[in-house]
Order: C-alpha cells, then sequence, then structure tokens
C-alpha cells in the first residue's frame, strides 16, 4: 500500500514539471494563438546551455538558473520580434512549419555541440534527499522544490494577467488583435514580451529536467507533447488548468510505469486520449478556441 | 452555333500529358535497361512523392495540418510483419492490404483528433502516432522495441523480380498518387475541396459538409500513407517502432511540399526534386545536412510561402495539371455559361 502512495504522490509531484513545461505552451496558445513546436527543444537548448556553464565553472545549477533564465526570456523576445511574428496571420500552417523547421535545427546543432551522449547537472545532496511522512512513504525534497516553483510561477502569472497593465495588453491582445492594435498597444511587442516569458518558464523547466533526470538533444519533441497533453487536459485559456493537467498526466505516467516499465508513458497518452474523449475541452476551459 | 466553353485543358497540360507518359512508360522498362541502384533511387523518389501527394492532399487541400502520418506509415510498415512474416502471405500483396488495414484504423483515430481543431489537431496527430508507437514496441510477438528483420517474406522470390515489382509498385503509388490527387480534384467533390481550403465558413454556407470532406481527406491520405510504409519496409527488409513510427517521415513530406509549393499538385512533383537533389548533394555532411534542410524550410515559410511552383507556375501562367475552369468566351458577342 505505502508503495502505491509513493507511486501516486511522485505522480502528482512530477505534475509540477510537467506544468512548468506547460505553462509557456499555453502562454503562447492563448496570446499569440500560434503553437511552438519548438518547445521542447528550447527546454532541452537551456538545460544543455546551463551545463555548460555548469560543468567548467563548477556553479551551483540554482545559481545557474539566474544567467540561464533572463538569457533565454532576451532570445525568445528576439526570436518572436524577428521571425515568429512574421508568421501570424489566419493561415496556422507558417508558425507551425517554422518552428517545427527550428526543432530539426536545434536538434542538430545540439548533436554537434553536445554528441549524442546522456548528460544531466547535479545538485549534490539535495538531489536524493527526501522527506519522510510516516510509515514507509517519503516524497524527494526536489520534487518538492519543482512543484512549489511551478505554484509560484502560476501564482505570478496570474497576478500579472489580472493586476497589472501588461496583463491588460495580454488579455487584450489574444481577445482581438486588431481591437488590441486600435487602442495603442504595440502588438509586437507585447508578442515579444509574451514569448519572452514563456522562453523563461520553459528554461527553468529545462534546468529541472536535467537535474531530475538524464537528457539528451533529441528528447524535445517528446517534452513537447508532454507539455501539449497538459494543456489540453487542464483546458485552453486556463492557467491553474496546466497544473491539474500536468498532474494527471504524471500520475498517469508512474502508475503505468509501475505497473510494467514499457508502458508509463503510453499510460500517459491514453490518459490525454481518453480525456479528449470525454471532454473534448478539457476539464477547466476558460475560452473557446477558434 | 455561338456558345460559350468551358475550357480545362491548357497547352501546357497537353504537353505535359505527353511528358507525363513518355515517363511512365521509361519508368516500367528501367528493369530492362537502368542499373539496380538507379532503380533504387527511382523507386524511392516515387514513394517519396507518393507521400508528398498523400501530405499535399492533407494539409495543402484539407487544411488538415498532420504531424502525425508517420502512424499510417508505421502501420503500413508493420502489416508486413503481421501479414508476411507470420501469416506468410507475399509481400507484395500486402501493400494494397496494407492500405485496407490503415484506412480501417484511421476511422476510429479521424474520430478521437477531429476532436481538435487547427495546431491543436497538428500536436494531437503526433500524439496518436506515439501512441502506434508504444502499443508495437511493447508487443514481442511484433518484435517488441528492437523491431525485427523481415528479410524472410522476400525469401523465395527471384531478385530481379523483387526489384521490379519493387518499381512498379513505387510507380503505381507515385504516379498513382498523382493521378488520383488530379483527378479528385478536377472532380465535383475537387471544386467541394478547393472551397474547402479558401474559406470553411463560405463553403459550409453553400451546402458542402466540411466535416465529411475531411473525413474522407482524412482516410485517404492514411490509405496512400499505409501502402508507402508497407512498399517503404519492403525495401529496407527491417522494421523498428523508432524507424516506423519516426517523425523524420512526415518532415520529409513538410519540406516536399513547403519547398515545392503547397496546394498544387505539381508542387510535390518539384519538391521531390528538390529534396532528392539536396540529399545527393549534402548527404556526406551528416548532422549539417539536417541543420541546413531545416533551415531551408524556415527560409521558404518566411520568404517564399507559396513554393517554388507557386512561383514559377503563378508567374507563367503555367498550370501542368489544371483543375480550374476556364471560360472562353465566343467572338464577337458572349453568352455567359455558368459553371
Amino acid at each position: 500500500m505505502g508503495e502505491w502512495i509513493n507511486t501516486i504522490l511522485q505522480g502528482l509531484l512530477l505534475g509540477g514539471l510537467y506544468s512548468l513545461f506547460a505553462t509557456g505552451l499555453a502562454l503562447s496558445f492563448g496570446i499569440m494563438r500560434m503553437i511552438n513546436i519548438a518547445h521542447g527543444d528550447f527546454a532541452i537548448l537551456a538545460a544543455f546551455a546551463a551545463i555548460a556553464v555548469v560543468e567548467p565553472l563548477g556553479l551551483d545549477p540554482f545559481v545557474v538558473l539566474l544567467l540561464i533564465v533572463p538569457l533565454m526570456a532576451g532570445f525568445g523576445y528576439v526570436l518572436q520580434r524577428i521571425i515568429l511574428n512574421r508568421t501570424l496571420g489566419q493561415d496556422i500552417l507558417p508558425p507551425l512549419l517554422v518552428t517545427f523547421g527550428m526543432s530539426i535545427i536545434i536538434q542538430n546543432l545540439l548533436l554537434v555541440a553536445f554528441s549524442a551522449d546522456t548528460r544531466s547537472l547535479s545538485v549534490g545532496e539535495l538531489g536524493i534527499a527526501s522527506v519522510p511522512l510516516g510509515g514507509d512513504v517519503a516524497v524527494g525534497v526536489f520534487p518538492l522544490i519543482v512543484m512549489a516553483v511551478a505554484v509560484a510561477v502560476l501564482g505570478g502569472l496570474q497576478w500579472l494577467f489580472s493586476a497589472t497593465p501588461l496583463g491588460r495588453a495580454f488579455r487584450a491582445a489574444s481577445d482581438d488583435r486588431e481591437v488590441a492594435q486600435l487602442m495603442g498597444i504595440d502588438n509586437r511587442h507585447i508578442y515579444g514580451v509574451a514569448m519572452a516569458i514563456a522562453m523563461g518558464i520553459v528554461a527553468i523547466a529545462g534546468v529541472f529536467l536535467a537535474i531530475r533526470a538524464n537528457i539528451n538533444p533529441t528528447e524535445g519533441p517528446a517534452r513537447l507533447l508532454y507539455a501539449f497533453e497538459a494543456v489540453i487536459i487542464g483546458g485552453l485559456g486556463s492557467l491553474w488548468g496546466t497544473l491539474a493537467g500536468g498532474v494527471i498526466l504524471g500520475v498517469a505516467q508512474t502508475i503505468g510505469g509501475k505497473l510494467d516499465p514499457g508502458w508509463g508513458i503510453l499510460a500517459g497518452h491514453l490518459a490525454f486520449l481518453a480525456v479528449l474523449v470525454v471532454k473534448p475541452n478539457g476539464l477547466f476551459p476558460r475560452t473557446r478556441e477558434r | 452555333m455561338n456558345t460559350a466553353v468551358i475550357q480545362r485543358a491548357t497547352r501546357a497540360s497537353r504537353i505535359g500529358a505527353i511528358v507525363g507518359v513518355l515517363l511512365v512508360l521509361a519508368a516500367i522498362s528501367m528493369p530492362w535497361w537502368a542499373e539496380r541502384s538507379s532503380q533504387r533511387l527511382a523507386a524511392e523518389f516515387l514513394y517519396t512523392l507518393a507521400l508528398a501527394q498523400m501530405w499535399n492532399l492533407l494539409a495543402g487541400y484539407g487544411g488538415l495540418l498532420s504531424v502525425g502520418q508517420q502512424a499510417f506509415i508505421g502501420l503500413g510498415g508493420y502489416s508486413l510483419v503481421l501479414f508476411g512474416l507470420q501469416a506468410g502471405i507475399n509481400p507484395f500483396l500486402i501493400v494494397p492490404l496494407a492500405g485496407l488495414i490503415t484506412g480501417l484504423i484511421a476511422v476510429p483515430t479521424a474520430a478521437i483528433v477531429f476532436r481538435l481543431r487547427g495546431a491543436y489537431f497538428a500536436v494531437g496527430t503526433w500524439v496518436v502516432a506515439e501512441v502506434f508507437r508504444l502499443l508495437i514496441a511493447n508487443t514481442t510477438s511484433l518484435g517488441g522495441g528492437s523491431g525485427t528483420s523481415i528479410t524472410s517474406t522476400v525469401i523465395g522470390i527471384p531478385a530481379w523480380w523483387r526489384e521490379s515489382l519493387t518499381l512498379w509498385m513505387a510507380l503505381a503509388l507515385g504516379a498513382g498518387a498523382t493521378l488520383a490527387v488530379y483527378l479528385l480534384l478536377r472532380s465535383r467533390h475537387g471544386l467541394a475541396l478547393t472551397a474547402v481550403r479558401d474559406s470553411e465558413p463560405a463553403a459550409e454556407s453553400l451546402g458542402i459538409s466540411v466535416k465529411r470532406i475531411k473525413w474522407f481527406v482524412y482516410i485517404a491520405s492514411a490509405v496512400g500513407c499505409g501502402m508507402a510504409g508497407a512498399l517503404i519496409f519492403i525495401t529496407k527488409l527491417r522494421i523498428a517502432p523508432e524507424a516506423a513510427f519516426s517523425i523524420d517521415w512526415t518532415a520529409t513530406m513538410f519540406f516536399v511540399v513547403v519547398i515545392g509549393g503547397i496546394g498544387t499538385i505539381e508542387g510535390p512533383i518539384v519538391g521531390t526534386l528538390v529534396f532528392f537533389i539536396l540529399r545527393e548533394l549534402l548527404s556526406d555532411y551528416g548532422t549539417w545536412y539536417m541543420i541546413i534542410l531545416g533551415s531551408v524550410a524556415v527560409a521558404f515559410m518566411l520568404w517564399i510561402p507559396r513554393g517554388i511552383w507557386g512561383l514559377v507556375g503563378g508567374r507563367f501562367d503555367m498550370h501542368f495539371f489544371p483543375v480550374q475552369r476556364r471560360l472562353k468566351l465566343p467572338e464577337p458577342q458572349s453568352n455567359n455559361k455558368e459553371e
């Protein structure tokens, strides 16, 4: 019994990581109405950038976040302004295809720079420390930190959206591009800022992933799929829904993996498809997709 | 009688038809005059063309941006394992059978992925492809995660016949897919399909069942990809889930169709040519080859979104596969005839 409680707790906390991946994707879905196929690859890119800094300098991965997150955010802003803004419009093919191309480019550039070997980041003792909850039930300290960060990020975004002029501009640009522009909002800049935030969050997700597990240059697409599933399960337009979606996905994967090691990821996908069949708009939909 | 006539052929299309027939005859006769390596290249060219036409039909005309066509390529390939390796059916007979199987599997798949729209649909199809990959990787009787050799299915077929049949089947798929899309677009349903491509609400308001036409295109494309998948793995003789359900298949289709010109029949042909030329030139560069392909695709989408054929065909008003109806009015007084 304790074993199963542990499994479910692990899945719940894994949901924190998935939520971090999903939040950035949900932002670009929600505000730019585009799907970034390279989303997972950007996370892996951030993780490898962190590895490249941590290994020679011997810095703590948490300190490196202070460097990587602004760097990726700046990169996101420039990318959106220079390339991605040009692809936005009625047709959904250009953003999809351009980010698909970027995904291939990033994966192969990482292969050139870091080879196909798996890598990870070490946080020393913290990585294996756990909190006993009585009996043989315990939770890892690091997964708890990840979950806390995920909740903090969502809380921060909630505040940003509801209480700041920037958040108002985000919502306006999301509701109606043209009218927002008429009201004096510079959509190109707003989209750039949104991408910067999305990229900053996914950089955190990438670094946390590399602390938690081994990563290799070609696993970005798998991360994109989990993020996408969390967004759809949670319901489009719902920030906290991504956390629920991430948790459901995480629990499904850990339970599946517990039954048979080959079934973990499959169980996650099947949970996603099941939600799609039963509730096509997700569990907590806030907006209707157009 | 002075009446307006509707012209459907163009001079380019008459020349194109003659060139097309000559090319098909040349390809059929290849086993008697060409080397084996060029036959293989021709077969690869033709099945790539078939895949590109299928994706073009789906995305360019049906507006269904699938990133998951590798699902049907993989399932087509695995038909060989099930029916060839285990049931002992001749692999070349399995090719049409694979089309039937993937078409049947596409029906429930469509029911699920059609709950998603646009870009969400795209990623949804990818998830479905992953589900099929993982299901097969977890089925030990189909070879499991490490895959299986399918060489024993072709043992007993003389080498000459094997190579020739592969080429002819590839020809049937490549030329057949091109012709099928062409005929479909010239038909009544083609008119509906182009209307759906241009504006879904407008098409719906004219009484077209957008849903039914999208469903039809999705199934048709699954059948085409399934048959191509079976043929592809007859040439490879070994199948593993990673290779069969690889996103690279869809990346190739994307690349070919976008470079050539999406939403045109000529586009995939031009794109396949460019793809093979680039591959011959750059394949020695390994990883950099993929980086260049990706960059070329991004550059095209940003600056030449209509692709090479969109640029050339539009510039010279050239149509080898004319699907539009042109009204030719008699001189001097005119009489309108509506189509």
